[in-house]
């Protein structure tokens, strides 16, 4: 659907220049719901904006829907721009123009006649609810509200491609949750494929079922988003990741205040995590049961992404020596990814490390 | 009415058919001058934003052009501007002297203070919105008429009324070349003459003309805003 390869943007400011995208490849499928994330600055909303040359690339080649963009006239790249919907962070609504008038401002310049753009603005302000606003300003909508008919706006022309520049990051989690509902339905129902831009994990947990992670003009890793979440390579991944499952927060709190841990000679603090079919079977029971390991729950947390579970926990275990050891090894057999943070006993090593 | 004119007024009764002859020659020179400056100053202004630099049909060359030969027209005195454009205004009025004929310096001297202010009304439409238009398809010609101008009419009333109101003191320094109005009535039959009611109610006139114009653009800013 959207294949962009080794593109490169390089802004020209007087003497010097900025390279702000830099040798990007992705591709994003029919159907997806792609995230590209990372933090301000870092070249996201120029990659998204050369998806449909508000941006011209450097270099590089983008193609969309099967079309070269950057060999189109002017007049064809127009016609393409149509069938490419954006939404933006601020919304971009013309204040002038009612709700009606904004929905209604694509469709002008299409064949429709007038009784059927009428037919259309309204099915289109119904699909994002905001069928009794069709004579309101955007100065009398609030934030969310505005989004949806940003969005209505931008499916007017039918677009196989929606992309979101940061549309969530000025709503506050509630509206942001309305909206991603909204834009998961339309993936759904009309097979919309959208590229979302953020600088929330939260955002692409929430909804996208591949992402990609930029990092200084470039992709440092990208997949799909459950191998994403459960084994980032990268440490920005895990950054991101970390932000979204609060997990680090946890640990921070933990190290400060040693007493809410109360580590005794033949403990360990460790952080499991798991996906999947793990979570079926009752591990921690089992290592009470079958290897004698006492097993305190500190902080627990289950995602559903793309309806795979992916744990995280983080524990004290103890238990003598050899009975720890042989929980590890049963951890590790059931596919839980266990790290030991802190203890007395493994002083810094990792689970198949030699103890 | 009259007797009390005749009283404290006695020139104004006398001259009276000459102040309605004023009057109507200085709302027809702001008028005409208006519509061809509107015309002219939007499509320059226009020209200014578009061609600037992030400027939807950017051209950097056409842009300081422009803007050289705008601050030249804008450093030049009115009063001199009108007797430097006199070989102009013959060659389009045939006359130098007369209404038709301030009308060229009128224009000269009007345009490149409107276009300005168009282009300071034009910039304040936010970039996002063009933007999102052309993320809509929406070729150049669409986004002037349909966003622009549009988005921008209320910065474009509120600087068409200062400017009208701006055109009615030049209407007056047009007197010099023999235009009429209500400028050279109050200085050539009221101050030359030491006919101060003359320049009173010439005064007042121009006042209420202003008023007037005031009155009418902050109506249309307030209707045009949402």
């Amino acid at each position: 659907m959207i294949t962009l390869s080794n593109i490169q943007v390089t802004f020209e400011t007087g003497s010097q220049s900025v390279i702000a995208v830099q040798d990007v490849s992705l591709h994003v499928d029919a159907g997806d719901v792609y995230g590209i994330v990372g933090y301000s600055g870092a070249g996201k909303s120029t990659l998204v904006r050369v998806i449909n040359l508000l941006q011209r690339p450097t270099a590089g080649s983008v193609e969309v829907n099967g079309q070269d963009l950057l060999a189109l006239q002017p007049k064809e790249l127009r016609s393409a721009r149509k069938k490419i919907g954006m939404i933006f962070q601020h919304f971009n609504l013309m204040n002038s123009r009612t709700i009606y008038d904004n929905v209604d401002y694509p469709l002008k310049s299409s064949k429709l006649s007038k009784s059927e753009r009428d037919q259309k603005v309204k099915q289109l302000l119904e699909l994002v609810g905001l069928s009794d606003k069709l004579n309101a300003y955007p100065s009398q909508l609030s934030g969310g509200q505005k989004q949806r008919v940003a969005i209505a706006r931008a499916l007017a022309n039918d677009p196989e491609i929606l992309l979101c520049d940061e549309a969530t990051s000025a709503l506050d989690p509630k509206t942001t949750l309305s909206i991603l509902e909204l834009l998961k339905k339309l993936n759904q129902t009309l097979g919309l494929t959208i590229v979302i831009i953020t600088h929330e994990m939260q955002v692409v947990k929430e909804i996208c079922n591949k992402v990609a992670v930029m990092e200084a003009g470039r992709i440092v890793e990208q997949g799909d988003i459950v191998s994403i979440f459960s084994r980032p390579q990268n440490t920005l991944t895990r950054d991101f990741i970390n932000t979204a499952t609060h997990i680090d927060r946890t640990l921070e709190k933990l190290t400060l205040h040693p007493s809410l841990v109360h580590l005794k000679d033949n403990d360990m603090l460790c952080k499991i995590s798991y996906i999947g079919d793990s979570t079926s079977e009752p591990v921690i029971s089992e290592l009470t049961a079958r290897y004698r390991v006492k097993t305190n729950i500190l902080y627990a947390n289950v995602e559903i992404l793309q309806q795979t579970p992916i744990g995280n926990l983080i524990v004290v275990m103890s238990g003598s020596t050899s009975d720890l050891k042989e929980a590890l090894h049963y951890l590790q057999a059931a596919q839980v990814n266990v790290e030991i943070i802190d203890s007395g006993l493994l002083q810094n090593s990792k689970v198949g490390d030699p103890v | 009415m009259s007797e009390f004119f005749t009283k404290y007024f006695p020139n104004v009764w006398n001259l009276r058919e000459d102040i309605l002859i004023s009057t109507y020659e200085t709302i027809y020179m702001v008028v005409v001058t208006s519509l061809l400056s509107v015309l002219f100053g939007i499509l320059l202004g226009v020209t200014l934003v578009v061609v600037d630099r992030g400027g939807i049909l950017e051209n950097r060359l056409i842009y300081s052009v422009l803007e050289k030969i705008i601050n030249l027209f804008r450093s030049i005195p009115f009063i001199i501007l009108i007797a430097v454009v006199v070989p102009l205004t013959r060659l389009i009025t045939g006359t130098s002297i007369g209404m038709n004929a301030a009308i060229v310096p009128l224009v000269i001297g009007i345009v490149p203070f409107y276009a300005r202010q168009i282009q300071n009304a034009l910039v304040e439409v936010d970039p996002g919105i063009i933007e999102a238009a052309q993320s809509m398809g929406s070729g150049p010609i669409e986004i002037i008429f349909r966003v622009y101008l549009k988005e921008g009419l209320t910065g474009i009333i509120r600087a068409s009324s200062v400017t009208i109101i701006n055109l009615i003191g030049l209407t007056t320094m047009a007197g010099a070349i023999g235009s009429g109005g209500l400028g050279s009535l109050a200085i050539n039959k009221g101050y030359n003459r030491f006919q101060s009611d003359i320049t009173i109610v010439a005064t007042i006139l121009i006042l209420i003309l202003v008023f007037v114009c005031q009155f009418i653009g902050d109506y249309f800013t307030k209707k045009s805003t949402h």
